[in-house]
């Protein structure tokens, strides 16, 4: 199926072959990592050696990254697991961190975010002065469906003045920006390898050594007690890998920020309606959100499709519910703005002829719906 | 069959993998089914608008539809998630945060995996009623005891199928029909039991199940908790998010780990009995050669309901720690591996009554698929020899 165009990283990236390698060889030896024989070592091994390459890509502690079964697991278990008297989250988090808001059981209060796709800092201030101490404030590095990266490190410093915890759901920010937990400033950062060219089924908490976490699987003690459950070893060692192959490299952005710049540039001068989505603001460089005025984004997703080419209307996990982008109404988009987006996420794999190719189809179905 | 430890060739045996309860080799087969999804077929299953999406996507419902074929299941009960301590936490928080308004009482036994006893106390930490029966000397729940436990205030009973240090069977089927006959869901942890010995949810009216993927030849990171379907068995999700597994349990799945749990599921069926028989086999070879080394060692737990592939042997007045030292090579444990860098005593050897000086001269063996006559012969001279190292045993 590698003849398809596949422009949707953002909800999976294809699996690198350094990755599939490094799991086969993990298969190929038995042995739960908590038993003491040299079975048990071995497996042990491979999972410490993937910690200290986790550990390398978001520049924290190796014994403060936990390994967990996703990014969904990884922000329940922080929101949850905070034990702070009150939960402030973005407006535009993913629907995990929402929902996870919502069951913790402590107040939640909604962080707005300005038209261009960015926390309002102002009203960060305002709702830490009204919200129960400590609170935890949750908020993305990079959003999923726009891109646009948030200022974590004046969040995390406006908060901290506060007294409270902080977390940055890093999920979809891991191996396309640089990332340094301690200049961030957070105590909670949250990684998923599959957005890394890793495994599915495996996802990481970072924590600085003084935030709490109370754990949400609880069982047989694994992973310092914050997370039980016999560790994932072929998966975490596939985590490893990608890890330090998507932080090789992140010199790379700037050819990636040029093929989606390309694209963008393409459909600025093909339509004066066309909106690209948090296009004013820093954003990770393979993601673009553009709206074409008239034409519904699952209208979009199918012409793409039936041209070879897989892009998105919105974040993959909805699942075929048809609902407008939380994400887009909160900046502020009307919702025939919102339902008309789609979402290009761009990869390591793509190649210039796969951008032509997305200009040319998007051109297409631009030009049928005008003539109409 | 591949050979255990790979590469380790059987001739000039230096070492034996002996450990099967704590994890198992992957199966070659399952590795085959999940090469795929780590290759070409990477999409998110979830993605539903292109076709990298539905191809992930199908793997879900094939393995959904082997996994439940193994119990007489039906494929829509089965949430697909990390492993057996997920599911485990799961059913007890989840179910307990559904009923326990009306019924705020949870009944478990002491033996059972550190996991369920967590979830359990982390129950009672929330309010809910927590009952943990004893087991009698053989490690078996004592049916009248539990009808007793019973009111018209309990929610869940869970109870293991197979015993992970002492391979016991606990009376599923008796168990099941007394708590159906109260009005209560039934839980079941499966994970040494599933692909093992025959698991039927409607025979036994199991409400409730756990399942995990490494200890049936499948791959670490992956488990099911199959729940009857209809509405009264509901379960509070414990993981919110994007609402995947009809919002029971949220995260992207992953294909590959699905397609190999629900391959390791089928293999297992497809010759249930006819293994079950062979590692019998094994492991009377192995009671048998032992025995002439050490006539006065003992089986911990029943002698009868039992899963072959399991044997804890004590050898009453032998220096467990020189025991350990003298058998290195063989990759047996002494007791449950989780966190077992933590030399806790076994509880579940005191709960079925071995004093802490007996289980320190306890071993736990397990065996399985991928053991060989060789091995065992292996297993036996050696630990025969560390037996003698110490005059042998009382």
């Amino acid at each position: 199926m590698r003849e398809a165009i596949y422009l949707d990283y953002n909800a999976t990236a294809p699996i690198r072959t350094g990755v599939i390698d490094s799991m086969a060889a993990a298969m190929q030896s038995v042995g739960n990592p908590s038993s003491v024989h040299s079975a048990g070592r071995k497996a042990r091994k491979l999972v410490e050696e993937a910690r200290s390459k986790v550990a390398a890509l978001v520049g924290s502690r190796v014994r403060d990254v936990t390994f967990c079964s996703g990014g969904t697991e990884a922000n329940n278990a922080v929101i949850r697991g905070s034990g702070a008297a009150s939960v402030i989250v973005s407006a535009i988090e993913h629907d995990c961190s929402l929902a996870a808001a919502k069951l913790s059981g402590a107040p939640e209060f909604v962080l707005p975010v300005t038209p261009a796709g960015v926390a309002d800092l102002g009203a960060l201030e305002a709702i830490l002065a009204e919200a129960p101490k400590p609170a935890l404030v949750s908020i993305m590095l990079a959003n999923n469906e726009t891109g646009v990266i948030q200022p974590v490190k004046e969040i995390a410093d406006i908060a901290k003045a506060a007294g409270a915890w902080v977390h940055t759901d890093a999920v979809q920010a891991a191996g396309k920006i640089d990332i340094d937990f301690n200049g961030l400033g957070v105590d909670y950062l949250t990684l998923s390898s599959h957005k890394l060219g890793g495994p599915q089924g495996v996802g990481a908490i970072v924590t600085s050594p003084r935030a709490p976490l109370a754990p949400l699987v609880a069982g047989g003690g694994q992973e310092l007690g914050r997370r039980s459950g016999t560790e994932n070893v072929a998966g975490i060692a596939g985590f490893g890998e990608a890890a330090i192959e998507a932080m090789a490299e992140l010199g790379m952005t700037s050819d990636l920020a040029a093929k989606r710049d390309r694209f963008e540039q393409a459909v600025s001068e093909m339509s004066n309606e066309a909106i690209l989505i948090g296009a004013g603001s820093p954003r990770t460089a393979n993601t673009s959100c553009v709206a074409m005025p008239g034409v519904k984004g699952e209208t979009q997703v199918m012409h793409f499709d039936l041209n070879g080419i897989c892009v998105s209307s919105g974040s993959a996990c909805s699942s075929g519910k048809v609902k407008v982008s939380h994400v887009l109404s909160a900046m502020g988009y009307a919702d025939d703005v919102a339902e008309a987006s789609i979402r290009v996420s761009l990869g390591r794999l793509t190649t210039d002829d796969e951008i032509d190719a997305l200009i040319k189809a998007w051109r297409s179905l631009y030009e049928r719906a005008a003539s109409r | 069959m591949s050979v255990p430890l790979r590469g380790n060739h059987p001739m000039g045996m230096k070492r034996a993998y002996l450990d099967y309860q704590s994890t198992t080799p992957l199966d070659d087969q399952v590795l085959g089914a999940m090469m795929p999804y780590l290759t070409g077929k990477f999409g998110n299953p979830h993605s539903a608008e292109h076709n990298f999406g539905w191809e992930a996507e199908a793997a879900l419902d094939v393995s959904r539809e082997q996994v439940a074929a193994v119990i007489n299941g039906q494929p829509e009960g089965v949430t697909l998630l990390s492993g057996a301590t997920e599911a485990n936490n799961l059913a007890l928080k989840g179910v307990m945060e559904m009923r326990g308004q009306q019924r705020p009482h949870l009944v478990t036994v002491a033996t059972e995996h550190k996991c369920i006893l967590e979830a359990a106390h982390y129950c009672k930490l929330k309010g809910y009623q927590l009952t943990v029966l004893p087991v009698d000397q053989g490690g078996i729940l004592d049916l009248n005891q539990l009808e007793d436990a019973l009111t018209d205030e309990t929610a869940l009973v869970s109870v293991m199928a197979v015993n992970n240090e002492i391979g016991v069977i606990q009376p599923l089927k008796e168990i099941g029909a007394l708590c159906r006959s109260k009005g209560v869901l039934f839980h079941t942890d499966a994970a040494q039991a599933f692909g093992k010995i025959p698991l039927d949810v409607i025979a036994m009216n199991i409400d409730l199940m756990s399942i995990s993927g490494h200890k049936i030849y499948g791959p670490k990171g992956v488990g099911a908790l199959y729940h009857r379907p209809g509405k009264d068995v509901t379960i509070a999700p414990q993981m919110h998010g994007g609402g995947q597994e009809g919002g029971l349990r949220a995260g992207t799945q992953a294909p590959a780990l699905v397609a190999g749990l629900g391959k390791a599921a089928s293999l297992c069926a497809a010759d249930m009995a006819q293994e079950a028989g062979r590692i019998n086999g094994l492991m009377t070879r192995f009671k048998r050669g032992l025995s002439a080394f050490a006539p006065a060692m003992r089986i911990n737990g029943d002698e009868l309901n039992r899963w072959a592939g399991n044997l804890n042997i004590c050898f009453p007045g032998l220096d467990g720690n020189r025991l350990f030292a003298d058998i290195r090579g063989l990759a047996v444990s002494s007791g449950a591996a989780c966190a077992s860098a933590v030399a806790e005593p076994s509880y579940v050897l005191a709960a079925i009554g071995v004093t802490q000086k007996d289980a320190k001269a306890s071993l736990r063996i397990g065996i399985g698929r991928m053991t060989t006559d060789e091995e065992i012969d292996f297993a036996i001279a050696k630990i025969g020899q560390a037996v003698r190292n110490q005059g042998g045993c009382e």
